[in-house]
């Protein structure tokens, strides 16, 4: 049961049936950024306040919730947006990214492939992925109505022509079934194939007031050009703790003597895989 | 009288229900049932749960021909108070597919805010996934579905990024078109 006092998912209908409307024209229109009347929230901006609406409107009481954070289930941000939905929503929650109905992201996708009928919510901090190259909104909608996306390629071959690669490595911009160019959310490049997906993709951004989506199966192109593909980098070490090699790592520093390990960024995935009695070099 | 007629415990059947619109506008031709509304006659209960659900003050709403009536009419008020409109401003239309024609009345968005337009619930008497087939976002190979017509959507498909939304109801189910399908 949710907590006495607050409407169920904390938002009150009205909120909740213009986030919903916002959400339906998203889905209809793949990668298009809709406006939407952003609530304040009982947390501040750049913490998830366009991914915890989205979250609330799409919640149903049968749902388990799963929120991660850079991949991690037991980071401060992930462990709050938990238990206020726990709270304001009743619903159960997991860590198991296959047990989970709706997940919540910040920045990553969850390494095991998300199944049909799953909803993965991601929280934006800037969705407009033309905004560093054209500060005006009027501009970038322009820009996008008239599919003139020119600029981004221009900042993808300077890069080429500078650093000798793209040297983007995270929020990789991306073309939805041909049509518009998406920010995909801070997420690592690496994780840019895995927007082709069976769950359907929800972005939220509070501060911004955008919702845009992805349903399944969607056509998403990381952009490149053909003698420059487009590579989902990743570092060249197993994980330290599970030993996988396909996962995505995070480098940690282990000592003051420069002492380093790459252990996997999705706690979940590496969990699951070391109960399985997989292990890395630095468990053995 | 009138407000037995609506949903019970609406935060939780209002979200339901949109759980349940969003998963057939993900993934056209997907039929899913939905309840918690007995609206008067003649919308199906999926039509009438559909304006519960999504329709409010704020959303303009056109009834074409039968279910503008008085007793349509009343319901709605007490319900949604979603102001009634012509097709021109109208946010949401809901009637059988020949009542709403022609499709060209209605807001199909600017090329700047293609989000402002239209979505229109059509009335069925029958609703398979057979018939028509469909390709696009939400469809992982082929899916099927019973359309009232084929032409009509292929040129609403022309206008993408531009265009109608559809919802189809007949009974307590329903299933969505986006205007992003491709209608073979």
């Amino acid at each position: 049961m949710s907590e006495a006092g607050y409407n169920f998912a904390y938002l009150d209908e009205p909120t909740k049936r213009m986030i919903r409307r916002a959400i339906l024209k998203g889905l209809a229109i793949p990668g298009y950024q809709v406006p939407f009347a952003s609530r304040e929230m009982p947390m501040p901006y750049g913490w998830g306040t366009g991914g915890v609406q989205v979250t609330a409107a799409t919640l149903v009481p049968e749902d388990t919730l799963k929120v991660i954070d850079q991949g991690a289930d037991d980071t401060t941000n992930a462990v709050s947006i938990r238990r206020f939905f726990q709270r304001v929503a009743g619903v159960a929650t997991t860590t198991r990214t296959a047990q989970a109905s709706v997940i919540q992201t910040r920045h990553r996708i969850p390494e095991t492939p998300l199944a049909e009928g799953q909803i993965l919510v991601y929280q934006v901090p800037i969705p407009e992925p033309l905004r560093f190259l054209e500060p005006s909104e009027t501009e970038t909608r322009k820009m996008h109505a008239l599919e003139e996306y020119g600029l981004m390629h221009v900042r993808l071959y300077e890069d080429i022509a500078r650093h000798g690669a793209i040297a983007t490595a995270y929020a990789y911009p991306v073309q939805v079934e041909g049509r518009y160019v998406m920010d995909p959310s801070p997420i690592p490049k690496f994780d840019n194939p895995k927007l082709k997906s069976a769950a359907i993709q929800l972005f939220g951004a509070g501060r911004e007031q955008r919702i845009y989506a992805l349903p399944p199966h969607t056509r998403v192109v990381s952009l490149d050009f053909e003698d420059h593909p487009f590579d989902p980098a990743k570092a060249d070490a197993p994980c330290a703790l599970c030993g996988a090699t396909g996962a995505y790592l995070d480098e940690v520093v282990v000592d003051d003597a420069g002492g380093r390990l790459f252990v996997c960024s999705d706690t979940d995935y590496c969990e699951t895989r070391r109960a399985e009695g997989r292990v890395g070099a630095a468990a053995e | 009288m009138v407000a037995t007629l609506g949903f019970h415990d609406p935060p939780v059947e209002a979200a339901r229900a949109f759980r349940a619109a969003m998963s057939a506008l993900a993934r056209p031709g997907r039929i899913e049932r939905v309840a918690g509304a007995t609206p008067p006659a003649p919308l199906s209960p999926a039509a009438g749960v559909l304006l519960l659900t999504l329709v409010d003050a704020d959303t303009p709403l056109h009834l074409a021909d039968a279910a503008d009536c008085p007793a349509v009419r009343d319901w709605l008020a007490f319900h949604t108070a979603a102001p009634l409109v012509a097709p021109a401003e109208a946010a949401f239309a809901l009637g059988r597919w020949e009542a709403l024609q022609p499709l060209d009345a209605y807001p199909r968005g600017l090329p700047e805010y293609p989000d402002r337009s239209a979505t229109l619930i059509v009335e069925l008497d029958r609703l398979t996934a057979e018939g028509a087939e469909l390709e696009g976002p939400g469809i992982a190979t082929r899916a099927a579905l019973s359309l009232p017509d084929r032409a009509a959507f292929r040129a609403n498909h022309a206008h993408f990024p531009l265009g109608l939304d559809f919802f189809f109801t007949c009974g307590d189910r329903l299933a969505a078109l986006p205007r992003s399908t491709r209608v073979l």
